[in-house]
């Protein structure tokens, strides 16, 4: 068996988070009624010009000082030629020679290994194109031009991914990230958020690159992987039986879980680059790059390594709860609220049964009907083991259902833990009084019957014995 | 009233001696009485809409609320979009366009209170110096029926030269507005790329397209320019400039102007006949107190080969949205994508924009696109390097417009070299953004002939000064073809 090299590089669009499009006033809001969100700019119209919209410039440089790129003080935009339906002007405007962002790298975690670098070729600003449908239409084809002009950072990475698994991890590290900054929504079923990924395969050993396939337009994390996986098995199948891979761009069916040719080297556009002589080259100066600079929010590894020095939590928590600006929030807002106190229990709580009832009900944390403050309501009960860890999940439970906070439900519900010595040896007492025979069996050796004791002192105080104290007092009984 | 320059009309308004409703019904009698002899108009707008305008420009001298320009008529050039009114660009493939947005340049005018008599017929698109590429019929000059009014401006120009409207926007890109001003006898300016909005311009090349004003006289463009001129946030390429009182600056004298003559425009080419009139021009200037120096532009002579490689470029692109999918023409029954773009394309571009997208799409695709794109804007630079070393010894430059007077009708159609070589001495001042003016300098075989002058940036109020000194001891700015006297 031949020992086989797979390299991946991505190229991932990513829709910036603008109010207006790139070039023109329109609207970006996603899933307006087709042709709504268009203006003149958007449909081409004779002897419109663009407009650059400077905050799709203010997004693309924040991206590029979060990955450590340079950002160029003059980039420029070209056309793309080519024809389509659903691009309006016939041409793209795009950023070719010189991008805004160049270079830079990314560190990206990799379960059981030391994190990885990946290096960031450029990153440049673009607008998207239209869409065009092909259903509903009795034969004809449909074209919609909402999407046409919202604009796009296209983030190409150097080929600097050798498997599925670290390119999956590229992209979720890419995607936080992105959503850190406040650029993108993330939301990939949206199309906010779309991969193209270029794979190869080489022999283990050898430095110059194989052919290459571009898979287009992957839309989730699972089908990145899938498409990847198949390609190389694909590649790889190729020249095991001695043939050559051929240069082209495939697409991937997620239905049939593989990937399809869609055009060859050959017959791709010659796309005719040219500066676009209707804007000029963007200017960015140092003052504007220093203003964004002092915008920039700390970034997930900083958070997460910060996570881990400061309140002593494991890297895999650190990673969860970093992972997200608004749990990393949470998680610092309950931290805060309990006085910094308990660390690790609080993020227990929150990765396990907080984001377990988030998923079971669908909802995303800004719809948690438990807020940070009430969490940490709860978090100080069980510190000051005013209840039990068990039985603060009956109070999350009715927090979850809106019933109040952990203290009114503590109360309401009599959940009170009890740790009076006295009160909790009169109800052992009444217990071994009650079950004589079962005293006699355990005395007789039957060790298991102590948990039916203990249960039976949670049964009657509905759990709110103190647990500890309870073991202590029943053991010291029984002997 | 109708022989009369826009500066006399203004007079004439301000003084109530006419009124505009007065004026707009003299010139559009005037084009339904004569313009069949020209083919100038492409859309004439309707007498009530027309009186409608008029009205409302009287009325805002009444207030006091206008303008130098408030109530004469004007007639844009079929290029610039017009609300609700056809802009066709002189193409099959927008035949059918109604804008849904004015261009800046219109919009600014129709605040100074001008009344819009109509669309003018030009080159398909721009294309071509002798207005015979018109989807609409070519534009005869009305100084000689026989002959071409030159192009891409030829309707703006005839229409002014027959008095048939005292002022027109038009278009330059490589001689648009000069060239048929030098043909026709008139005086028009392309400012400094940047200084005039091209919002609403159907684009040709656009880093070399440039609006501006045609009219009698210099004093004239003046007046137009103010109102047109200034920086247009829908225009990225537009400057952030502060536009100078040109009518102010027209009157200064000429004392102590230095002005150079580019040997390199005076060589071999030029007809004879044109240069005599050209060096009668530099006398007057001198006797007006001006000093002559002979100069070089050594690389302005790659212009011609450099414009055909950067124009045809920047339109192929431009025009590519011109697919039949959203508006304009398409073909009918279409059999399948490919087919709805080669024959909407190829049955509505004529045969100069055509063979100008091919040569586009050529110096762009990959393996020649360094060879020729990429040369071609090295040698742009270096002919703005002459300009500026020009101008530390110049102030104005002082050249024939054309090498020759207007040319016969379908004389030069058939040899497109021929025809692009008509525009010699004008491609310069586009390739490097520079403004430029052509004025009338007399006649040769009763065909005008033109001064054209070239300014450094920013420096319109200069040319028109110089032009204005000129027709204040000249009366070739006032001659009027017999046919339309």
């Amino acid at each position: 068996m031949m020992k086989w090299e797979t390299v991946i590089g991505l190229e991932v669009h990513v829709q910036l988070a603008t109010k207006t499009k790139i070039f023109s006033g329109a609207a970006t809001t996603y899933g307006a009624a087709p042709n709504t969100q268009v203006c003149a700019i958007d449909l081409g119209l004779p002897g419109v010009l663009p407009v650059l919209n400077e905050k799709a410039v203010e997004m693309a440089v924040k991206f590029g000082l979060s990955v450590q790129a340079e950002i160029l003080s003059n980039s420029i935009f070209a056309r793309k030629n080519y024809f389509y339906p659903d691009l309006p002007k016939g041409y793209q405007t795009s950023q070719h020679e010189r991008p805004i962002v160049l270079g830079g790298s990314l560190e990206i975690p990799l379960e059981g290994e030391a994190n990885k670098k990946i290096r960031i070729t450029r990153a440049h600003l673009e607008e998207d194109a239209g869409k065009s449908l092909h259903e509903d239409f009795h034969g004809l084809s449909g074209i919609d031009l909402n999407r046409a002009g919202v604009p796009l950072l296209e983030i190409v990475s150097e080929p600097d991914m050798r498997s599925a698994k670290e390119a999956v991890s590229y992209l979720k590290t890419l995607h936080t990230l992105v959503k850190y900054l406040e650029i993108c929504d993330g939301n990939m079923q949206e199309g906010s958020f779309r991969c193209d990924a270029n794979i190869s395969i080489r022999r283990l050993g050898e430095t110059t690159l194989g052919t290459r396939a571009e898979i287009k337009n992957v839309n989730s994390f699972r089908f990145v992987e899938k498409a990847i996986n198949f390609e190389i098995e694909r590649q790889i199948d190729i020249l095991e039986s001695g043939g050559t891979v051929i240069q082209e761009t495939r697409l991937y069916d997620s239905e049939k879980d593989e990937t399809r040719s869609m055009r060859s080297k050959e017959s791709a556009n010659d796309y005719r680059y040219f500066p676009d002589p209707d804007l000029l080259p963007v200017a960015i100066e140092p003052e504007f790059i220093q203003k964004i600079k002092n915008t920039l929010p700390e970034l997930p590894q900083e958070k997460c390594a910060r996570f881990e020095a400061e309140f002593g939590l494991s890297p895999y928590d650190a990673a969860v709860l970093s992972n997200s600006k608004e749990l990393a929030h949470y998680f610092e807002e309950t931290l805060k609220f309990c006085h910094y106190k308990e660390p690790k229990l609080i993020a227990n709580w929150i990765m396990g049964d907080l984001l377990g009832a988030l998923n079971k009900n669908n909802l995303t944390l800004e719809k948690s009907p438990v807020s940070s403050l009430q969490m940490s309501g709860l978090m100080q009960k069980i510190i000051d083991k005013t209840i039990s860890g068990k039985i603060a999940k009956t109070v999350f439970e009715a927090m979850w259902l809106g019933e109040g906070d952990a203290i009114s439900i503590i109360t309401n519900k009599g959940l009170q833990q009890i740790t009076d010595t006295g009160a909790i040896e009169s109800i052992i007492d009444k217990i071994l009084l009650d079950n004589p025979s079962q005293v006699a069996e355990y005395k007789a050796g039957k060790d298991r019957l102590f948990g039916f004791f203990v249960g039976q002192a949670m049964k009657l105080t509905k759990g709110t014995a103190n647990p500890e104290q309870l073991n202590d007092l029943l053991r010291s009984k029984l002997s | 009233m109708y022989q009369h320059s826009l500066s006399f009309l203004s007079k004439a308004l301000q003084e109530k001696t006419c009124s505009s409703v007065e004026l707009a019904k003299i010139y559009l009698n005037r084009i339904h009485k004569l313009d069949y002899k020209l083919n100038s108009f492409i859309t004439v707008l309707d007498e009530d809409q027309i009186l409608k305008a008029a009205q409302k420009a009287d009325a805002k001298r009444a207030e006091g609320k206008h303008t130098p320009l408030t109530g004469i008529p004007i007639a844009h050039k079929d290029i610039f979009c017009t609300k609700d009114i056809k802009t066709s660009c002189a193409s099959k493939m927008l035949d059918n366009f109604i804008a849904p947005y004015d261009a800046t340049v219109v919009t600014k005018l129709k605040k100074a209170g001008m009344v819009l008599l109509g669309k003018t017929n030009m080159d398909e698109f721009a294309m071509g110096s002798s207005n015979e590429t018109s989807y609409y019929g070519p534009v005869k000059n009305p100084w000689n029926l026989k002959t071409i009014p030159g192009g891409s401006s030829g309707g703006s120009a005839a229409a002014i030269a027959a008095r048939l409207v005292p002022a027109t926007t038009g278009t330059d890109t490589g001689g648009s507005i000069r060239q048929p001003a030098a043909m026709c006898g008139l005086t028009g300016i392309k400012p400094t790329y940047g200084r005039v909005s091209r919002y609403g311009m159907i684009a040709f090349a656009s880093s070399l397209d440039q609006a501006g004003p045609m009219a009698q006289s210099a004093e004239d463009c003046a007046l137009l320019l103010q109102a047109m001129a200034g920086m247009d946030t829908k225009d990225s390429t537009s400057m952030d400039k502060a536009v100078p009182d040109y009518h102010a600056s027209i009157s200064h004298n000429l004392h102590g102007v230095r002005i150079g003559l580019p040997k390199e425009f005076f060589a071999a080419g030029l007809d004879a006949a044109v240069q005599k009139k050209i060096e009668e021009a530099i006398e007057a200037l001198k006797k007006l107190g001006a000093s002559f120096k002979e100069i070089s532009l050594p690389t302005t002579n790659l212009s011609l080969p450099v414009y055909y490689i950067i124009a045809p470029a920047e339109c192929s692109s431009n025009l590519a949205r011109f697919d039949g999918v959203r508006f304009g023409y398409r073909c009918n029954e279409p059999k399948n994508l490919n087919d709805l773009y080669k024959r909407s394309r190829s049955e509505a571009f004529g045969a100069e924009v055509q063979r100008r997208i091919l040569i586009g799409t050529y110096v762009l695709s990959s393996g020649y696109y360094d060879a020729y794109y990429i040369k071609a804007q090295k040698i742009r630079r270096l002919i703005a390097e002459d300009f500026k070393k020009a101008f530390t010894e110049v102030d104005v430059i002082l050249s024939p417009t054309t090498p020759s007077t207007a040319f016969k009708l379908n004389e030069k159609i058939t040899d497109p070299v021929s025809m692009y070589l008509s525009d010699i001495y004008t491609l310069c001042a586009n390739l490097a953004g520079l403004p430029a003016l052509s004025m009338p300098a007399g006649l040769v075989n009763d065909l005008p002939v033109g001064v054209q002058l070239i300014g450094n940036y920013f420096t319109e109020a200069k040319l028109l000064n110089v032009a204005h000194q000129y027709q204040r001891i000249t009366d070739w700015h006032k001659l009027i073809p017999t046919e339309f006297q």
